[in-house]
């Protein structure tokens, strides 16, 4: 099984690789965004509350627009149909599918983050880099594993645009809820982790909570 | 906020218990305009079967 | 075969609604600290926990769906969310007219229940696009019970982090829910809460006979007419 995923997910990396579809968009929404806030809130610089919160809903609905796309080219060029009569494992596939979510969410938030440090954030980020870093980490497995399950379930609908924000909105709730209160001591002119442990733990057990949902459920989608 | 006045406060009493009741109301009338429509939609397929 | 004890399931309903309803005006003591208006809490609470517990109830029998291949369980699944669904129209209708009388806003973000069943609501409304948006009746029903199973782990998580962030920002100002009532409160409580519960397993019934004898039109009506054409 972990060869069948790694195959899947090699495929999908390269042809993102090549195709430069889903992480080149999500990342100019981030800082377009970026831009509309600044024009909404009439803000130079944001810090604390306001700050975690700017970032934090950016980068749920960046991960909107790449959950659409996870299973596009399948559903294009008719793959999908042919991943499933091969055996392959649908733990495989939703592992292979969230991990390559996960990392086109790590590679957007190599560029979003910084530009969110340029563009909007008045004290730095270096001081709590390392926190900073483990919240997105968990963060992103938590949206990684939400995202794949709406995208497989959403995948044969006809309003698929229409179904994967209302449905992948509110499931992060919690995970914003964790993410924003985590992060909001890091983005204050004193920097300095606060209550991290609560935070990081919700985070954790909504991690768990749905990589074992989506792994015991995955099975019933996408057969045929 | 401190209580409001026996008048007062009874409106938004009624309210949300009218509002209650309302919905349980139109909820069962259209269940039931359902259920007659099944009805007659019954006696039409009879008709139709002699 | 879902209306067998329709009759008095529905007649034990409107007693026990009726009967929580004078307990309500006639018997409870009124609240020290919110007054009269505190009664909303009698019908606010009960419909919350009822259809919170409806929504978990669909995602067991979602879950019965998926593993047995009976699709007797989807449509039971399918009507106990969608009368969670009105039901929680009643609570998000409630809660904001307690709100305005309490507070003095059609809306707070101070009550984590409230504010927890606005997310779980917008949530589930999505189960009606999702499952008509899909045109193939098996897989429909595949998809919803799917839908149902993650919607209905969903609840008691998001309940938990609202609540931990609400009592971090806003510290509870209310426990109305807490185990601390009054023993004449409390009955009167427990009683709306079992009327609660009642209406709720009779709605469902009901909705369920109505949608079981409509398919068996739509079945006879077919089988009628190829009769008629053969």
């Amino acid at each position: 099984m972990i060869r069948a995923t790694g195959a899947i997910l090699r495929k999908d990396l390269l042809l993102e690789l090549r195709t430069k579809e889903s992480v080149p968009a999500m990342t100019l929404f981030t800082i377009t965004v970026y831009v509309l806030f600044h024009f909404g809130l009439d803000r130079d610089s944001l810090d604390g509350e306001i700050a975690s919160g700017v970032l934090w809903v950016t980068l749920l609905l960046a991960a909107v627009i790449g959950v659409t796309r996870l299973f596009a080219a399948e559903r294009e060029q008719g793959g999908l149909d042919a991943l499933l009569l091969a055996p392959v494992d649908r733990t495989a596939l939703f592992l292979a599918k969230a991990g390559a979510l996960f990392l086109f969410l790590v590679a957007v938030e190599v560029v979003a983050v910084p530009a969110f440090g340029l563009l909007l954030l008045g004290p730095g980020l270096g001081g709590t880099l390392p926190e900073l870093l483990l919240v997105l980490l968990l963060a992103n497995v938590g949206i990684a594993s939400v995202g794949a399950l709406v995208s497989a379930l959403a995948a044969e609908t006809r309003a698929r645009e229409l179904i994967v924000p209302l449905l992948l909105l509110p499931l992060m709730v919690p995970l914003l809820i964790a993410s924003a209160q985590a992060t909001e001591p890091f983005l204050r002119q004193d920097q300095a982790p606060e209550d991290l442990g609560r935070w990081l733990g919700l985070l954790t057990l909504y991690d768990v909570v749905f990589v074992l949902l989506s792994v015991a459920v995955f099975d019933y989608l996408l057969e045929d | 906020m401190p209580a409001l006045p026996l008048d007062e406060a009874g409106k938004y009493v009624a309210g949300a218990y009218v509002a209650f009741l309302t919905l349980i109301v139109v909820y069962v009338a259209i269940l039931g305009a359902k259920i007659a429509r099944i009805d007659r939609e019954i006696t039409e397929l009879v008709e139709d079967e002699k | 075969m879902y209306s067998k004890g329709l009759k008095p399931l529905s007649l034990a309903t409107v007693v026990t609604l009726a009967t929580a309803m004078a307990l309500v005006f006639f018997y409870a003591p009124l609240d020290a600290d919110q007054g009269f208006v505190q009664k909303i809490f009698y019908v606010h609470v009960p419909m919350a926990i009822v259809a919170l517990c409806g929504f978990v109830a669909g995602g067991i029998m979602a879950i019965r769906h998926l593993r047995s291949g009976d699709a007797s369980w989807d449509l039971r699944s399918y009507v106990a969310i969608h009368i969670s669904i009105i039901l929680g129209v009643g609570v998000l209708v409630t809660g904001s007219i307690w709100a305005k009388a309490s507070w003095g806003h059609w809306w707070v973000w101070d009550e984590p229940v409230l504010v927890s069943f606005l997310v779980v609501f917008l949530l589930y409304c999505v189960y009606y696009p999702l499952r008509f948006s899909i045109e193939d009746s098996e897989r429909q029903a595949r998809y919803s019970s799917v839908f149902a199973i993650v919607a209905g782990a969903f609840v008691p998580l998001n309940f938990a982090a609202v609540r931990l962030a609400e009592s971090y920002t806003h510290p509870r100002v209310l426990s109305q829910t807490g185990g601390s009532l009054p023993g004449d409160m409390r009955l009167t409580f427990l009683v709306s809460l079992l009327a609660m519960a009642l209406l709720f397993v009779t709605l469902w019934k009901l909705e369920l006979t109505a949608k079981h004898a409509s398919m068996q039109l739509k079945r006879l009506r077919r089988r009628l007419h190829a009769r008629v054409a053969a």
